[in-house]
């Protein structure tokens, strides 16, 4: 068994984050689900929340993705998303300004969007 | 200064003010294709995971999806066709526009009816003209689409797709837009985005011949493929955009140029006919003069005597 898995993360207007790791943490619809080297071939839907990823070097990298899938074969990961950032690309007060008025609005998107960027910074 | 070489003189001012502007244009529309040519690549990888999981789940699976499935009678087809905001493009437009009329001549020959969805200005100025009937349009985004965009222009086609075609939606989806060779060709091509063809797709994939391995999906194939089908129309419609604007910049470019060389031409045979007319003023001067002196001449000689 491989000890690290190639992981791609591509956005749907550029590639956000690519690399080894050991291990990848997202949420799918039903439920979070870990992937690690060797996994079963997969396919998921991802639901928008924080996901992490393990590196080689034992680091971790957060990204705050919202909707999109995640596919794992032949030791590649790859998670498509429509929209995907890195939390160090995430500005923290912007993010909290959009949560407040997102609230106002009562726009529950905006909210879940800025919420999860938020998480994703958290868990940095 | 005779008035033939003043009419000269300010023609020959005004195209260099022209050829100016054209010049500007040219460049500016050179860095844009660049600048396009580099979203193109940018989206690929996205595209390119896309159809793979769109084919392993086409094939790793029994799945039946409105989306894959060809409707025994096509009544109702879909067009969506991609043109510009701005002209100045050459036959852009027109060989665009021409593509649609060929496909929807086509479809209604074969009994079905034809919506028009159409992006861009030049193309909803010409269906307006005309007074087709446009189901909906949009404008405003074709220099620089995002991926906002496309979503917005794919929303209602998903949305008219899933419907039952008795109710107003279509059985069909076809897209026109003009297709990015190289700086110098570009081809408005027609495709059928949906219902898809699994088998076109796994063909379209970079990884041909390659055997999918067994998915496990989650939560399970039908909602994988209701999640995924969307997203796929959305990047295709998406790489359509970002083709048609780098074509219509690489058409801008090319027209531009044709201007520029042209005003040059123009500039060079201007200045010719400017000196002839300035050497015969100066001939006919000259002529004037000795023309005046030997009368002069003959005057003085005649009052001598």
């Amino acid at each position: 068994m491989a000890a690290e898995l190639h992981v791609a993360m591509v956005a749907a207007d550029r590639e956000v984050w690519s690399g080894e790791a050991t291990l990848v943490v997202a949420r799918t619809t039903s439920g979070d689900i870990g992937v690690m080297p060797g996994h079963q071939p997969l396919l998921g839907v991802l639901e928008s929340g924080p996901v992490t990823i393990r590196t080689k070097d034992g680091g971790t990298v957060v990204a705050a993705v919202h909707g999109g899938f995640i596919s794992y074969a032949d030791n590649k990961l790859s998670l498509l998303a429509e929209i995907a950032e890195l939390s160090d690309e995430i500005d923290v007060q912007r993010a909290e300004r959009e949560l407040e008025r997102a609230k106002a609005e009562g726009d529950a998107h905006a909210e879940r969007r800025a919420d999860v960027r938020l998480r994703a910074v958290a868990a940095r | 200064m005779g008035a033939q070489l003043r009419v000269y003189k300010r023609r020959i001012r005004s195209v260099t003010a022209t050829k100016k502007i054209t010049k500007a244009m040219e460049m500016i529309a050179a860095s844009r294709v660049v600048k396009a040519q580099r979203k193109v690549a940018a989206s690929t990888p996205y595209a390119q995971e896309l159809t793979r999981a769109v084919t392993a789940v086409g094939t790793g699976s029994n799945t039946k999806h409105p989306l894959t499935t060809q409707a025994e009678t096509v009544t109702r087809s879909a067009v969506l066709l991609l043109t510009s905001d701005r002209g100045l493009a050459g036959a852009f437009n027109s060989n665009a526009i021409k593509a649609a009329e060929k496909l929807t001549a086509r479809l209604e020959a074969e009994g079905k009816q034809v919506d028009v969805y159409i992006v861009g200005r030049r193309g909803v100025a010409h269906y307006n003209f005309r007074e087709r009937k446009i189901t909906e349009q949009w404008s405003g985004f074709t220099d620089e689409p995002s991926y906002g965009d496309a979503k917005k222009v794919a929303a209602p086609l998903i949305e008219a797709i899933e419907q039952e075609t008795a109710d107003g939606g279509v059985d069909e989806l076809h897209i026109v837009y003009t297709e990015f060779v190289s700086m110098m060709t570009q081809n408005a091509v027609e495709a059928r985005l949906l219902p898809l063809s699994l088998d076109e797709v796994a063909q379209e994939s970079p990884s041909k011949g390659e055997i999918l391995p067994l998915y496990d999906f989650e939560p399970s194939a039908e909602d994988v493929l209701d999640a995924l089908l969307p997203r796929y129309v959305e990047s295709r419609i998406y790489n359509a955009l970002l083709q048609s604007a780098a074509s219509k910049h690489a058409a801008t470019r090319r027209a531009m140029k044709s201007a520029t060389d042209n005003a040059g031409e123009l500039i060079n045979t201007l200045s010719r006919l400017a000196n002839a007319a300035r050497q015969a003023e100066i001939t006919q001067e000259i002529s004037e003069i000795v023309g005046g002196s030997a009368a002069l001449a003959d005057a003085t000689a005649g009052s001598d005597r």
